[in-house]
């Protein structure tokens, strides 16, 4: 062991920090796809400008070249969560957050910053409903209620620079498990901090790296899952693009641990940003010797590579996102044999979770003790959530594992928009389930979430409110997984394809009571006649569906009616005779003349000719017309 | 299969003939021919083409040792990849859950009747526009959102992308 080398790490940390240490202050601009989105790089550009005519503009390589230099730095960072409120512009030592932020408030920006010190009150935070104004970030609702362990850097350090992540004391865990651990310690190590898989099955991780660890093979693999398909799941993508060093530490340790020296990340192709920095953050590890050969001297080799997904949602599946590194179709294949055991050109493999890689260094430097102490009894750690849909605040947030429902959704969200009623959550994406206003109190872990049919799955929460027709939600994952089904496994492919049929005619109108039955009975037929996750859990929408709104659907089929007043098909609109006053208003924005009535008498609408494009609705002055 | 590698290209002279797989060429011999790079390759020979022309997948086939029906059977089990020509403006609408609950559809129904597509055609006979549906962008907190080539809109409603593509109409009108 070359001790020189080991210890090359804290002597970049320290020189790095102390010149991070004479920046004034900091300017940090979110880059995540959100805020690029909504136009954070021209923000970017105008602010740096702005500094640069202040002539208090410093990069680190400038502090570092000049001893005694110092001023104001001005960089990009990862995804802070909070992407409906961006782009957003975050300034240190303060810690004021400011929201919305347009290039045209760079000057005012700095001006506050460098001149009086107030924060731009106009540009910060200010709660929908209650109107107070936050200037710093962490006292924000919705920041105050998480605890960040995975999503610690995220917002925080520039992802695309190296040495602010060593700076910070990044891959001083590798640095310790490669002088100080035996790859049997780091495996008992996460299995004694509880850790259990982040990408929705909960396995413990850490029986997942002995399992690989035990195999006799002169070569394995490590692979990190990133092909996050869920809908309504972005987590992941934070992370790679946020923190994209941690993930790397993270598979350096893994690989160390299992006795492997080479590692891939299978990324969806439909997250370019997130490629980018990958790409970038292993170039920059090679450089310093923090991947590749003899890293710090230790004689340990890993090397990584990326894997961009071609659009599969099935490859989220090990097995499939297996066959299709290999260069075939992302098709699953029965287990056992493992992936642990055959897994990547049959060799003994460890697959993980994006997320789950982003807890690991954190255990090895804070310890398996600290770790398991955080969430909730056999379910350690934080958890990320993205929360989404018709809630206040849209974002990625990050809580202990047993955190309740209601937190997550009324405190951190900050409630329904709009003032509406909260109806149902879904969970997990489209194979998840559903829970309603009976499970607010239910705390967010693996085994809770599995006791009521549901699953945390990558941590989806998508919120609906009372406007939300159930049955056609269903539908819709339905059509999804349909989609997303392989074809391998029959009652898979053509379970799912009936199962649409059915909620389908439901939706149109034309559902036939005997279907209630029908649906369920296939429904089960699925669940039980799959291979893989996708099939056993797509049936899982029409379950809890029928479990906890069978009403709305018997409406739709029986009464023909939609509760929630979404499926076009049963809409009927109705004329109020109390308060219609023949004006003829409606029956002149017809388009197809089913409007009929004397002047100054109540009209009525003829349902036979009525195409349900609610134009009269619209067109009447005294709100006569209702749909119903 | 309706062609093969020949009678594609019969009307095509010698030099034609080199120079359209001159690329796919340079793809693979930088790529490497192992069927692990199979994916890879298709991922760039769709960028350089925009799609799977048939007989560059036959070509291809040929070159890593592979059967025509194993290259057909990745081209087509993958969402990214099209067999048809794609246009030049590829407008992706997410109707992931978030987007869905909060409005995709009529902004998927503007852009088409915008574009003039009807039915299950994807691509403007023009090969200007292709708009196709998307199941998650990852961007759930700026739903509902659109992808227009690289570039994200977030918050999307029908008339805020018809302005959207107001302005493309105006740049490519400039660039033209």
């Amino acid at each position: 062991m070359n001790k020189q080398t080991a210890n090359q790490l804290s002597q970049w940390k320290k020189e790095w920090r102390q010149g991070f240490e004479r920046e004034k202050a900091r300017i940090l601009v979110c880059a995540g796809t959100g805020c690029v989105a909504n136009g954070s790089l021209e923000v970017y550009a105008a602010l740096k400008q702005e500094v640069v005519a202040r002539g208090e503009y410093v990069t680190i390589d400038v502090l570092l070249e000049e001893e005694g230099k110092t001023g104001v730095a001005v960089a990009n960072s990862g995804c802070h969560g909070f992407c409906e409120m961006g782009p957003l512009v975050r300034v240190e030592p303060s810690g004021v957050l400011y929201t919305k932020v347009k290039a045209t408030d760079a000057a005012e920006i700095v001006a506050a910053l460098l001149d009086d010190g107030k924060p731009v009150e106009r540009i910060l935070y200010h709660h929908p409903l209650t109107g107070e104004v936050y200037a710093k970030e962490h006292e924000i609702p919705f920041y105050h209620h998480q605890q960040r362990t995975a999503l610690k850097h995220c917002g925080q350090l520039d992802p695309e620079d190296i040495r602010e992540y060593v700076a910070d004391g990044g891959y001083e865990a590798l640095r310790k498990v490669l002088t100080e651990l035996t790859p049997e310690a780091v495996c008992r190590e996460i299995i004694d901090s509880g850790l259990r898989g982040r990408g929705g099955g909960g396995f413990p991780t850490g029986r997942k790296w002995e399992l690989t660890r035990i195999e006799q093979n002169a070569k394995k693999y490590v692979v990190c899952n990133g092909d996050e398909g869920d809908p309504g799941a972005f987590m992941d993508r934070s992370l790679l693009e946020g923190d994209p060093h941690r993930i790397l530490e993270g598979m350096a340790i893994a690989g160390y641990a299992i006795g492997a020296d080479e590692g891939y990340i299978y990324v969806r192709a439909e997250y370019p940003l997130a490629v980018q920095r990958l790409k970038t953050a292993i170039k920059e590890a090679e450089h310093y010797g923090l991947l590749g050969q003899n890293i710090l001297g230790s004689g340990f080799n890993f090397q990584l590579k990326i894997k961009e997904g071609a659009g599969a949602f099935v490859c989220g599946e090990e097995t499939a996102l297996i066959a299709s590194i290999e260069g075939k179709r992302g098709m699953p294949s029965p287990k056992p044999p493992f992936p642990a055991q055959e897994g990547l050109w049959g060799k003994p493999t460890l697959i993980n979770n994006v997320e789950t890689f982003a807890n690991i260094a954190e255990i090895i430097v804070k310890g398996a003790d600290w770790f398991s102490k955080i969430g909730a009894e056999k379910n350690a750690g934080t958890k990320t959530f993205a929360i989404t849909g018709q809630v206040a605040n849209t974002g990625l947030i990050e809580v202990p594992l047993g955190t309740t429902l209601r937190k997550a959704v009324f405190e951190i969200g900050g409630g329904i928009r709009g003032g509406k009623k909260f109806k149902a959550v879904q969970i997990g994406g489209p194979s998840g389930g559903c829970l309603t206003e009976e499970h607010l109190d239910l705390p967010l872990d693996f085994d809770s979430l599995k006791s009521v049919g549901a699953m945390i799955g990558s941590g989806g929460l998508v919120v609906m409110d009372e406007g939300t027709c159930m049955v056609e939600v269903a539908r819709f994952f339905m059509n999804f997984t349909q989609n997303e089904s392989c074809g391998k496994c029959v009652p898979c492919r053509e379970g799912t394809k009936r199962m649409l049929e059915i909620l389908q005619r439901a939706v149109d109108g034309e559902g036939r009571p005997e279907d209630v039955d029908l649906i369920q009975d296939l429904a089960e037929a699925v669940r039980d006649g799959s291979l893989c996750g996708l099939g056993k859990t797509a049936p899982n929408p029409v379950l809890t569906m029928l479990k906890y709104f069978k009403d709305e659907y018997i409406a739709h089929v029986v009464d023909k009616k939609c509760p929630a007043g979404v499926c076009s098909a049963l809409k009927g609109y109705q004329i109020d005779p109390e308060k219609c006053k023949g004006c003829t208003k409606c029956a002149r924005s017809c388009p197809v003349q089913a409007i009929s009535g004397e002047v100054k008498k109540p009209f009525t609408i003829n349902q036979e000719k009525c195409i349900k494009c609610g134009a009269c609705v619209e067109s009447c002055p005294f709100k006569a017309i209702k749909e119903g | 299969m309706k062609q093969g590698v020949n009678e594609g290209l019969k009307g095509d002279s010698s030099t034609n003939y080199q120079r359209k797989f001159e690329k796919v060429n340079e793809i693979i011999n930088r790529l490497g021919r192992s069927r692990s790079a199979l994916i890879p390759i298709l991922q760039e020979v769709q960028a350089e083409y925009r799609y799977l022309p048939e007989e560059i997948l036959t070509y291809v086939a040929t070159a890593l040792g592979l059967s025509p029906a194993s290259v057909f059977g990745v081209a087509t089990f993958y969402a990214q990849f099209s067999l048809e020509a794609k246009g030049k403006y590829v407008i992706k609408i997410c109707d992931g859950t978030a987007c869905h609950v909060r409005g995709s559809n009529p902004v998927l129904e503007a852009i088409k009747k915008r574009v003039n597509l009807t039915g299950k055609k994807h691509t403007t006979d023009d090969l200007r526009y292709t708009v196709e549906t998307v199941s998650c962008l990852g961007a759930c907190g700026l739903a509902p959102v659109v992808m227009i080539n690289d570039k994200i809109y977030g918050q999307m409603t029908p008339e805020a992308i018809n302005i959207i593509l107001d302005e493309l109409e105006k740049e490519d009108a400039e660039d033209e």
